[in-house]
């Protein structure tokens, strides 16, 4: 699904793909509201973050799996201090490591969304939000978290 | 347990330690460079070595002050010997030492000067997001989500180690509590006379969750350096030698895997460097009198002691009191000086410093018959690196 407003204010950096492509499949597939990661075509290990070549077996044939937008809490935080210019007077904001259990475990970011001040329970249950941001300039597509209902 | 065949253990001192005056950030009166050279002049003097004598430099996470620079300014007849440890945070600061030792040792120099400068005022602070409006690579998975300093990035590690062993948000509010204790009897020390309760750590802000302001670092301008020879050269100088006994750095299997991917993520990337670090001098954690283990957060010097074998996680909310931390009778004496928390974020070379002191006996909360002083170097980041350092009668 996708998120009609931005988690966060106006204003945060905006992500860009790597000038030598590496994670450009990823990002293309967040436009798509797609969730993809590497998997070695050899060895058929998973592989976040992106590298050019398979950690397991050191080949450099790596593919792009779209995977299930769903995971569990591995870790969590309550961001208060406003660090970034964007964020001043916002107050606290949650921010989530997803494990994805259907693609060998590996671990994604994002903020989980609904109430800031929230219990978090490590282990539980979630689900990928896509939040578009069309009109930034080049447009761009986050992977965002909000519990399994 | 045997030192290896090839070992640093013994073979090089520090023989004399200078530092500036610290400074809140952004209010040093001199230059970072200016810093830096008089650090560097103060370490030769407490050495009671002719500046000109020193032949190289190592120094860690980027410093702007460039050895080829340093030499010019110094007047140095030659330098041989110019290196820097890579990796950001200070993570690098025991690790330069190594550098400097191993240059020492293998005979690419002959007195290495080991030092640290940061004037923030002058340059971008650590903990503000840096400007520019994009962002891409491991930043562009981070930095969108609001996660973008180093408070951020590491309070998502620590929160799972709390949840994994139970530990409780007190066990951190002992190690800033002994850092503030010391830091009392430490005139240096940018909070003395600032001492902290248990009362006001609690009502104290959050950064983000689980560190609370007194949790977190300060960032300060100043400098400080250290002086190696080799052990022949450093028994005719002024001060007792510190000797290196011990020295390792690195981190574990794929710790900087991107976008929070360590597989041993729960910890603070000491799990392998630790055990080469024992191995190399020949001791264990209760051969250790006391400890300057460097506090970006609390919870970093938690599993920094976990990893080099003082307790096990599950003793954390047990072991870290504020009883059990500080000198001179506290089971493990802790940040004797007030370390990054409470005397200087000089980053953490004041604990190599401080480490020297103790084995010195000059400490301002001092451990009696100190011997050997272990420094922990910048848990969290990759790499990571920590030294044990040792009085003549432990070489």
């Amino acid at each position: 699904m996708s998120a009609a407003t931005s988690y966060l204010p106006a204003g945060m950096p905006r992500p860009v793909s790597e000038p030598d492509g590496l994670d450009r499949p990823y990002w293309e597939g967040t436009r798509a509201g797609e969730l993809r990661i590497q998997r070695c075509r050899a060895c058929r290990g998973w592989q976040w973050g992106p590298e050019w070549i398979c950690h397991r077996c050191l080949t450099f044939d790596l593919e792009w799996v779209t995977v299930a937008p769903r995971g569990r809490i591995y870790s969590w935080e309550r961001a208060w201090h406003p660090v970034h210019p964007a964020l001043k007077d916002h107050g606290p904001y949650l921010v989530v490591l997803v494990e994805l259990p259907e693609a060998g475990g590996v671990r994604m970011l994002g903020n989980l969304l609904g109430d800031p001040q929230q219990a978090v329970q490590i282990g539980a249950p979630v689900e990928a939000v896509f939040e578009p941001h069309d009109e930034a300039a080049p447009p761009f597509t986050l992977v965002q978290w909000r519990m399994t209902p | 347990m045997t030192t290896r065949e090839r070992t640093i253990r013994g073979q090089v001192a520090v023989v004399g330690v200078g530092e500036t005056t610290y400074y809140k950030h952004g209010r040093a009166p001199e230059s970072e460079f200016a810093l830096a050279l008089q650090a560097i002049l103060r370490a030769c003097d407490d050495a009671g070595i002719d500046p000109r004598q020193v032949d190289g430099f190592a120094s860690y996470s980027n410093d702007r002050n460039d050895p080829s620079r340093l030499a010019a300014a110094l007047g140095l007849p030659e330098l041989r010997f110019s290196n820097m440890q890579w990796g950001g945070g200070g993570g690098g600061g025991s690790a330069a030492v190594g550098n400097a030792a191993a240059a020492v040792a293998a005979g690419y120099a002959d007195c290495v000067v080991v030092f640290r400068a940061l004037a923030q005022g002058q340059f971008q602070r650590f903990g503000a997001a840096p400007p520019g409006g994009t962002v891409s690579g491991e930043a562009a998975l981070t930095f969108p989500y609001g996660l973008i300093s180093p408070a951020q990035r590491f309070a998502m590690r620590v929160m799972r180690f709390m949840h994994d062993h139970g530990v409780r948000q007190d066990a951190q509010r002992a190690i800033a509590l002994a850092s503030y204790h010391h830091a009392q009897a430490n005139p240096r020390a940018v909070m003395h006379g600032r001492p902290l309760t248990a009362e006001a750590y609690d009502a104290s802000r959050w950064i983000v969750e689980p560190f609370r302001l007194f949790d977190c670092c300060m960032e300060n301008d100043g400098a400080a350096a250290l002086v190696l020879v080799g052990a022949d050269r450093a028994r005719d100088l002024r001060r007792p030698p510190a000797y290196l006994l011990g020295v390792a750095q690195g981190s574990e299997h794929r710790n900087a895997a991107r976008g929070h991917n360590a597989p041993v993520y729960a910890s603070s990337s000491f799990t392998t460097v630790a055990p080469h670090l024992w191995e190399m001098a020949g001791l264990g954690p209760k051969d250790v009198d006391v400890v300057q283990s460097y506090e970006n957060f609390t919870g970093g010097v938690l599993m920094s002691l976990v990893e080099h074998g003082f307790f096990a996680p599950e003793e954390a909310n047990d072991f870290l009191t504020l009883e059990n931390l500080i000198a001179p009778s506290g089971r493990l004496p802790l940040n004797t000086s007030g370390g990054n928390l409470a005397e200087c974020y000089m980053h953490g070379l004041e604990l190599q410093i401080e480490a020297v002191r103790q084995l010195r006996g000059e400490s301002t909360s001092q451990v009696p018959g100190a011997r050997t002083a272990l420094v922990i170097s910048g848990p969290m980041v990759t790499p990571v690196s920590s030294m044990v350092l040792g009085t003549e009668a432990m070489r």
